[in-house]
């Protein structure tokens, strides 16, 4: 092995603690990753932008900051990349559509800004589904994302390359954003770590927005303690978001090794209900045997809303999202229709030109439930809905510390599988979207392979108990080991 | 629930979306399969229940803050991505018809 492969091929934990040492530079970092983005990226496709210019300039500042003996902290010096949704300052951010290509953000996000506030080194900005609308990255519009384990199949969406990327070790961390299970779904297919953090725990300033009560930022890492370490990075009030929580941020690595000793564990039986593919469901029972070994309890829960969920998120997501989309007119930023008579004929055109499918349907949906005669029926009543699957959690958090089962019902599909009927698309998030509905943290922790692809184990907390989580998360870690480098890259 | 191809383009229009006859013809189907899931909703006596309108308890979000002017985007940096622009304005087709 290559001492670049070497070198990408570490957690972010391990290359922090050898930038700590100064036994690595960030710019062989950086260098490593370029050669492995170069290398790789033709097949799996998780980038959309590589920053190679501003990375190398940006190394050299955190080796000058190492050299000085002004090291900022575990992120400084470290390669990471970006969900192309959040705002780059200077850098192209499409949000995977076409409506945005070439658009140039004049700002940087909140989120992005303490990432390189901590040092980190912007590598460039992932793939994704169009406006992060879909669970396959099949809606990118520039090129399809890959599973780095089965080419053939998809990374999960909608944060496909942030997940794919870390797979396929082009890069130490990464941020999504999950609105319904965007950044667990592809952390479980791809066999690394991701978090959703409590609504309002992590600035949505300066990222794209989709549906604004659901949408919330996070970290992928390949480790826990990768994830915790981003988290960390990005987590507490911001002036710039209203909806930011004023809670102070714990300290989510100082708490990592506490152990499941005296977790107890809720095991809602509705998410092993019909349908779970075998492995999943091996893979997710042993995992919750293994915490028992560890100490701790499994409680038998129900949550009787969930399977509401769907139908509550497709109308409080769309109608949100129809909202939020209704800036994409074709005046300040964004596609312009050419050749068109008048102001409501370049509404129409451009954004019939710029938007995808997946986004027109969703505006479609959105906009009907909606109007006049409709919000009662529809955006009211999953308002509501929305209020009992919240109490159902509530209900299992007076019995449980945190509530565990499958990210997805089954492992990775195939590319082109779903991309017929969005339905079978939307059930894919079946098991993920109810705890955006409640506004809870959640995250996805390798648990497994199913026929040789991963299976992600799914923790849901109570409101802003990520570190709680990300220890449970770790606990089952240190018994399983991080998910292994899928081999499917290396093969001749 | 089935939506008519009069009710998808009402809601297009409404939308201002401008769809293609056959982009029309798909929605009227796939709308009407997801709405034929949401249905579900209906099973719910939910009379009695409140909506959940914010995600975050009552007081957990940020206090509004401090009226004072800060800095923002200079002209040329809110203009920078302009499709069309003439001296400090965004430019638009004729409004008046």
């Amino acid at each position: 092995m290559s001492a670049a492969a070497e070198l990408t091929g570490l957690s972010l934990r391990a290359v922090s603690q050898r930038l700590q040492a100064g036994q690595v530079s960030s710019r062989e970092l950086v260098e490593a990753c370029l050669s492995r983005i170069e290398a790789t990226d033709g097949r799996v496709g998780a980038f959309l932008h590589v920053t190679a210019a501003a990375a190398r300039a940006a190394a050299a500042e955190s080796d000058a900051r190492q050299a000085a003996g002004r090291r900022l902290g575990p992120l400084d010096g470290v390669p990471v990349a970006l969900k192309d949704l959040f705002l780059t300052k200077g850098v192209p951010t499409t949000a995977g559509s076409k409506l945005l290509e070439g658009f140039i953000p004049p700002v940087d996000g909140t989120a992005v800004a303490r990432l390189k506030g901590a040092g980190a080194v912007l590598l460039g900005k992932l793939n994704m589904d169009e406006f992060a609308m879909g669970s396959s990255n099949e809606n990118s519009a520039f090129r399809p994302c890959h599973n780095p384990w089965d080419l053939t199949r998809t990374p999960g969406g909608s944060s496909g390359g942030s997940a794919a990327a870390l797979a396929a070790r082009q890069v130490y961390g990464t941020l999504g954003s999950d609105t319904g299970g965007s950044i667990r779904l592809p952390a479980s297919f791809c066999g690394v770590v991701g978090v959703k953090p409590t609504w309002g725990r992590v600035s949505r300033s300066g990222v794209v927005a989709f549906a604004s009560s659901l949408d919330q930022p996070g970290p992928l890492g390949r480790e826990v303690w990768d994830a915790a370490a981003l988290l960390q990075a990005i987590a507490g009030q911001d002036p710039a978001d209203q909806t930011t929580s004023a809670r102070p941020v714990d300290d989510y690595l100082g708490g990592l090794e506490g152990g499941a000793g005296g977790l107890r564990i809720g095991v809602p039986a509705e998410w092993f209900q019909g349908g779970l593919e075998p492995g999943v469901e091996a893979a997710v029972r042993a995992a919750l045997a293994t915490y028992q070994r560890l100490g701790a309890t499994l409680v038998e829960i129900s949550l009787p809303h969930s399977r509401y969920g769907i139908g509550a998120y497709y109308l409080i997501a769309t109608a949100e999202a129809s909202s939020n989309l209704a800036r994409y007119d074709g005046v300040r930023f964004g596609h312009r229709a050419a050749g068109v008579r008048g102001l409501k004929e370049l509404y129409a055109e451009s954004r019939a030109q710029g938007f995808g499918a997946e986004p027109k349907r969703r505006i479609m949906l959105g906009t009907y439930a909606l109007s006049s005669g409709y919000y009662d029926a529809y955006y009211l009543r999953a308002q509501k809905v929305r209020t009992l699957i919240r109490r159902d959690f509530d209900a299992a958090f007076a019995r449980c510390d945190v509530v565990a089962g499958p990210v997805a019902p089954g492992p990775a599909f195939r590319l082109g599988e779903k991309t017929g009927d969005p339905l079978q698309m939307y059930l894919a998030d079946i098991f993920t979207i109810t705890c955006n509905l409640a506004a809870l943290p959640g995250l996805s922790v390798p648990c497994g392979l199913s026929g040789g692809l991963p299976v992600g184990l799914q923790l849901v907390g109570r409101p802003f108990d990520e570190a709680g989580l990300l220890r449970a998360a770790r606990a089952l870690e240190r018994e399983l080991g991080p998910s292994p480098a899928p081999a499917a890259l290396e093969a001749p | 629930m089935s939506l008519t191809l009069d009710e998808v383009r009402r809601i297009a229009r409404l939308a201002r979306l401008r769809l293609s006859p056959e982009e029309e013809a798909a929605f009227v189907g796939q709308l009407s399969a997801i709405l034929d899931h949401v249905a579900l909703l209906g099973e719910l006596d939910v009379s009695q229940v409140e909506p959940m309108t914010h995600a975050l308890a009552a007081g957990e979000a940020s206090p509004l803050r401090q009226d004072v002017p800060l800095p923002c985007l200079t002209t040329e940096e809110a203009l920078a991505n302009a499709p069309a622009r003439e001296g400090s304005c965004f430019k638009v087709p004729r409004i008046i018809e």
